[in-house]
């Protein structure tokens, strides 16, 4: 611009400025060349990985190098899944195995979650009360927590709600650890700030706090739901009327690796749709971070 | 203006309302426990006051107390000994009617430039339609028209300040404190940014009490220089700059005589302290 407004008389199109236009539009084309040859590659590697695991077991498997029989074998497990889908189990239809589960675990997550969130915040706001609490905290957490699973057992039957607990105490100390660090970390300056600007105990846990700690928080809930599923799936192991954990410890009973692991698949399946579920919830609720530097890549 | 006028909640009106923007600091001491559980003395005796509608800054060696008399002043910090009163009244809480700008600014990052702004009066009661229209008309005013829906991360540093600013000006606070706001910028922005505040200072009038290591800009801005030693803070000295008002662009009268020589006679006093200061960490890291 400040060329164009200080050169004397009509000037025609300055010929270094149409070169440099040209070579940035050429360097465009050329980045955007590298790139889509870079995921190309990236996608031909991971599919050979695959290809290479999964390939793998079924040739050894198949030449009994490796014993089918107790290793099981992808063709075999991929049959025992459509077969658990088509034909159901001993107890009635997989679905409701799969919904079964899937009951538990987002019951257990959403209690274990919301109870860990307002228990991290209340000790991470109050010094005193995380000071009294702390070594007791500790000593929980180092407690075997699965083996709550057989006392829930024991003290409400083989239904639903043992799962649950078990579920929220695996959730609660993932989620509990993260919200009380999160509203540590808090900047000091931003809540003398907003105090001097006036607000009350309440606005600063609304506006500074809570969003804050939001970071550490919603990182926290992707572990968490794994811990969620683990929770139900060792309930039900331990005892249970239906649930996937249940398919599974009866292919264990009944010496049936493929079924084991068509149960695992399943598992697999419902925690990365729940994965997905939560980073887009994250990307929405953190909307407001700076994107990461990596994503400008350098040509 | 009249909703300008609703959100001033100051307690006195008139010619009384003047003083309530007087800060007087007598017999300030603080002491801290240090880790290994000794008393550390941060501030001893440190008496000054800030006339109504004063522009004061404090000037000293890194480590001399200034930062922990403005959170004294501020109500967020209680002192060992002396009193601060605001106004004729003690501090004992959050003091009323008082604005922060601190070095780093403290803009929330998860809320959007007009967010940040409309927070004062949010929290002082105001409506969230009427605090939003006083935010944009103020972000008006520190000239960042177009960027309300911006986030902080994706300003410079110099709108950052510029938000800052209107967040610490919205509630039309009658004192400002000021804790080397400008410090981490640099030279040109910095003095674009002391010009504007200048200029919004002159039409609000608030006290201001403005820390700073830089004897310059403390010149360049203030009526009345406090000079603080350190280890532990006192005050040294004060000094009261009678450049006129308005002072114009604050670039320009740093070349003046008048400038010239009151800067130099505060820096025969600074300097000392400042190389006293220098030679004791100094001493310790060699």
């Amino acid at each position: 611009m400040s060329i164009a407004s200080t050169a004397p008389g009509p000037i025609s199109p300055n010929p270094a400025r149409s070169d440099s236009a040209e070579a940035n539009r050429s360097a465009t084309e050329a980045g955007r060349r590298a790139r889509r040859k870079r995921v190309a590659l990236l996608w031909t590697a991971r599919l050979g990985f695959a290809v290479f695991v999964i390939g793998g077991w079924q040739l050894f498997t198949t030449l009994k190098i490796v014993d089918p029989f107790f290793y099981g074998q992808p063709s075999g497990i991929w049959k025992r899944t459509v077969d658990l889908f088509e034909n159901g189990t001993e107890f009635g239809s997989f679905w409701t195995d799969i919904f079964t589960t899937l009951k538990e675990a987002v019951f257990g997550f959403g209690i274990g979650a919301a109870a860990g969130i307002v228990l991290g915040l209340a000790l991470g706001q109050n010094r005193f009360l995380a000071e009294v609490l702390g070594p007791y905290i500790k000593i929980v957490n180092a407690i075997p927590r699965i083996v709550l699973g057989s006392i829930f057992i024991v003290a409400f039957g083989i239904g639903v709600t043992p799962k649950v607990l078990l579920s929220a105490v695996l959730v609660f100390f993932v989620v509990f650890f993260n919200a009380f660090q999160g509203v540590r970390e808090v900047d000091r300056n931003i809540i003398a700030n907003v105090k001097v600007l006036g607000a009350s105990n309440l606005h600063v846990i609304r506006h500074v706090t809570l969003p804050s700690a939001l970071t550490w928080i919603i990182a926290s809930l992707h572990t968490a739901f794994g811990f969620a599923i683990v929770g139900a799936l060792v309930g039900e192991v331990l005892g249970a009327e239906h649930g996937v954990g249940l398919v599974i410890k009866t292919a264990q009973g009944s010496l049936d690796p493929d079924g084991v692991f068509a149960g695992m698949l399943v598992i697999s399946v419902i925690t990365l749709v729940a994965e997905f579920i939560l980073t887009f919830v994250e990307r929405r609720l953190l909307s407001w971070r700076p994107p990461s530097p990596s994503e400008a890549a350098a040509i | 203006m009249a909703s300008r006028n609703q959100l001033a909640n100051r307690p006195v009106a008139g010619a009384f309302e003047a003083d309530a923007s007087r800060i007087e600091v007598t017999g300030l001491t603080k002491r801290f426990l240090t880790p290994k559980g000794e008393a550390f003395t941060a501030l001893r005796d440190v008496t000054f006051t800030v006339e109504p509608g004063q522009f004061c800054a404090v000037v000293g060696p890194t480590g001399c107390g200034k930062s922990t008399t403005l959170g004294m002043v501020s109500g967020l910090d209680r002192p060992s000994e002396g009193s601060v009163k605001v106004g004729g009244r003690e501090v004992t809480g959050i003091t009323q009617g008082i604005s922060f700008m601190f070095q780093q600014d403290a803009l929330l990052p998860w809320k959007t430039v007009v967010g940040n702004v409309e927070m004062g009066p949010i929290f002082r009661g105001l409506g969230k339609r009427q605090a939003r229209d006083l935010a944009r008309d103020w972000l008006r005013r520190v000239g960042l028209a177009g960027f309300e829906e911006h986030h902080p991360h994706q300003l410079s540093g110099g709108m950052r300040k510029r938000v800052a600013m209107a967040a610490a000006l919205i509630n039309e606070p009658k004192i400002l404190l000021m804790d080397e706001p400008f410090g981490a910028l640099d030279v040109q922005t910095k003095a674009i940014m002391q010009t504007e505040l200048l200029g919004l200072w002159e039409q609000l009038r608030p006290s201001v009490l403005f820390i700073t290591h830089d004897l310059d800009e403390a010149v360049a801005l203030a009526d009345r220089v406090v000079v603080m030693t350190s280890g532990p803070g006192s005050v040294k000295a004060v000094y009261d700059v009678d450049l006129p008002r308005p002072r114009g662009a604050v670039q320009e009268i740093r070349y003046e005589p008048k400038f010239l020589e009151i800067q130099h006679r505060i820096w025969e006093s600074l300097r000392e302290e400042v190389e006293r200061a220098y030679a004791r960490t100094a001493g310790v890291n060699a």
